[in-house]
């Protein structure tokens, strides 16, 4: 008898934690769409109030762009550096160890950390980078000052904090190509380049498909980078979906709004990694 | 020949430009603070300057051991609790078994948008706004490494739980004294990304901790790096930075493999 329910009591602490923090907020988070409610005083049904007022909030779609535009610019660049990094470390190295625990060293400190560091080396008047462009004759750039340019400025931190992870992860898929392909290749005459291009690349594809799919669910949740050096400025250009809904709870208190922006940027995030999901099944067949 | 000193030549660059901006970040904090805008390699002397202002300037000391202390009980909590749930799904028959694996993979594609701000709310309801509770409870489960566990647990042979059960061992000795033993690895795995994760988490404390006794370290230097208190002190936001890394990079210094392990076995598993 006590034996039938031993079970259950150890899978309960994950049962009421599902309760908890998965299944009553999802619901509840629906409930909410369609009231409006600044938590301390009683809810207002409002029906379809928060979804008029979402498309038609012109903020929320420049920070739904904003998200787009930093997948756009950070993933092929993760992909490229990270696959690169992978190769050379792939070829038969002297002190490999080294060379991946350095790559990996921003992976494991704290965002917080990274932004600062990239913030002073963003600096107009004496960051690194200026410092650098200027020394050899350039004018200076304005990093994280220039609207059409801080995006991009901070895709470019985020995949330096990233890259050492997907280097691991090319790595692993790298070794599953059989050497005998490249020994092949090789008496064929193929130069390394080919061999790159026609055994590599096909070979790997699942892995860049995975790396696709992370790094695109990690960019739907850039909120710390922005929040720390731009504020989401300047022009609102750096303003993030995440950090958006952010503000509405906690600065504006829109409870109802921000969970209503919540709920249909989580679908939409389910919708383009499910989209990204089934090319990749497409692809293999 | 010529190819491999090219390679090794990028490889060389590529981790100076990891590791630079991580040597650049202690030196300038030991810097006085009116080189730190200029400095490159070595400032003309060393003080601890930054660092005395640092705690004369913000409650860090609280801050660190507010952090110290939700790292160590999240991580306790994981390992503890999504070990039953593993060992459950792994060596239990019962009904709802498949149900209860599924829900779990289910969550773990569920985006955490949708639930950030209900689980706001919860905790407000709860009265746990500012409270250790806050920080832990909510992170004390998770797919990944109820997943890991069911996997470590499932390579165990059956004869050696049956054998502890035959000696009369309670189910929850056989889990915690007899298995844990053999799976050792799964455990450091689970309990470096957890403590790692919640070291470096920074959203949630945002939203559910007001009161400055009780921030933990990435808001606290978060709070002070936007919050325009560091505007003409460079110096004292770097040494905020470095007490908020250095002790997972000192981790990482030592459990290298590990940490390497954990993070990319968590992204593969995705």
């Amino acid at each position: 008898m006590k034996k039938k329910w031993l079970p259950y009591i150890l899978v309960s602490p994950y049962i009421l934690h599902f309760i908890v923090f998965v299944a009553f907020p999802v619901l509840f988070s629906l409930v909410l769409t369609f009231h409006e409610w600044n938590i301390i005083s009683p809810m207002k049904f409002n029906g379809f109030g928060n979804y008029i007022k979402m498309f038609n909030d012109r903020m929320f779609w420049k920070s739904l762009i904003n998200t787009f535009k930093f997948l756009i610019i950070h993933i092929p660049l993760q992909i490229i550096f990270s696959l690169a990094l992978a190769e050379f470390l792939n070829q038969n190295i002297k002190f490999k160890g080294f060379f991946r625990a350095a790559f990996f060293l921003p992976v494991i400190v704290s965002g917080v950390v990274v932004t600062i560091l990239w913030q002073q080396l963003f600096g107009f008047d004496s960051g690194l980078f200026n410092r650098i462009l200027v020394s050899i004759g350039l004018s200076k750039v304005g990093w994280l000052l220039d609207p059409s340019i801080a995006m991009g400025s901070i895709a470019l931190m985020a995949t330096w904090k990233n890259v050492g992870l997907y280097v691991i992860l090319f790595l692993v898929g790298l070794q599953t190509v059989p050497p005998h392909y490249y020994e092949a290749a090789s008496i064929e005459g193929a130069t390394h380049w080919q061999k790159f291009r026609n055994i590599t690349l096909p070979m790997i594809n699942p892995t860049i498909f995975m790396v696709v799919i992370l790094s695109t669910i990690g960019g739907f949740s850039l909120f710390i980078e922005p929040y720390i050096m731009t504020g989401g400025g300047p022009l609102s250009s750096t303003l993030s979906s995440v950090l958006y809904i952010y503000k509405q709870a906690f600065q504006y208190f829109h409870m109802g709004y921000s969970v209503t922006l919540g709920f249909f940027f989580a679908i939409l995030i389910l919708g383009v990694v499910v989209i990204q999901k089934k090319y990749i099944e497409q692809g293999e067949d | 020949m010529k190819k491999k000193i090219l390679i090794y030549t990028l490889l060389i660059i590529a981790s100076l430009t990891f590791l630079y901006p991580f040597y650049w970040m202690i030196v300038a904090s030991l810097a006085p603070e009116s080189e730190i805008g200029n400095l490159t390699f070595l400032p003309s002397s060393f003080s601890w300057n930054s660092y005395t202002q640092m705690f004369s300037k913000i409650p860090i000391g609280k801050a660190f051991m507010n952090s110290i202390i939700t790292a160590t009980l999240t991580t306790a909590g994981v390992i503890t609790f999504c070990s039953m749930v593993g060992y459950a799904l792994a060596k239990m028959e019962f009904k709802g078994r498949q149900a209860i694996f599924y829900i779990i993979i289910f969550t773990m594609t569920l985006p955490f948008q949708i639930t950030l701000i209900p689980n706001y709310i919860t905790m407000v309801k709860l009265g746990l706004v500012d409270t250790y509770a806050a920080l832990i409870i909510p992170f004390m489960l998770n797919a990944f490494a109820i997943l890991m566990f069911r996997q470590a647990f499932m390579t165990i042979p059956q004869a050696l739980i049956d054998a502890a059960r035959i000696d009369g061992c309670s189910e929850m000795r056989i889990i915690f004294q007899v298995l844990f033993p053999n799976i050792i690895p799964t455990i450091v795995t689970v309990g470096i990304l957890s403590f790692m994760n919640s070291w470096n988490e920074v959203l949630w404390p945002l939203i559910v901790i007001r009161d400055e006794s009780m921030m933990t370290m990435p808001q606290m230097v978060t709070l002070f790096s936007v919050g325009g208190r560091s505007e003409s002190q460079l110096g004292v936001k770097l040494a905020a930075a470095v007490v908020l890394a250095l002790p997972i990079m000192i981790a990482y210094g030592f459990f290298q493999k590990y940490f390497i392990q954990s993070m990319a076995s968590s992204g593969i598993k995705e």
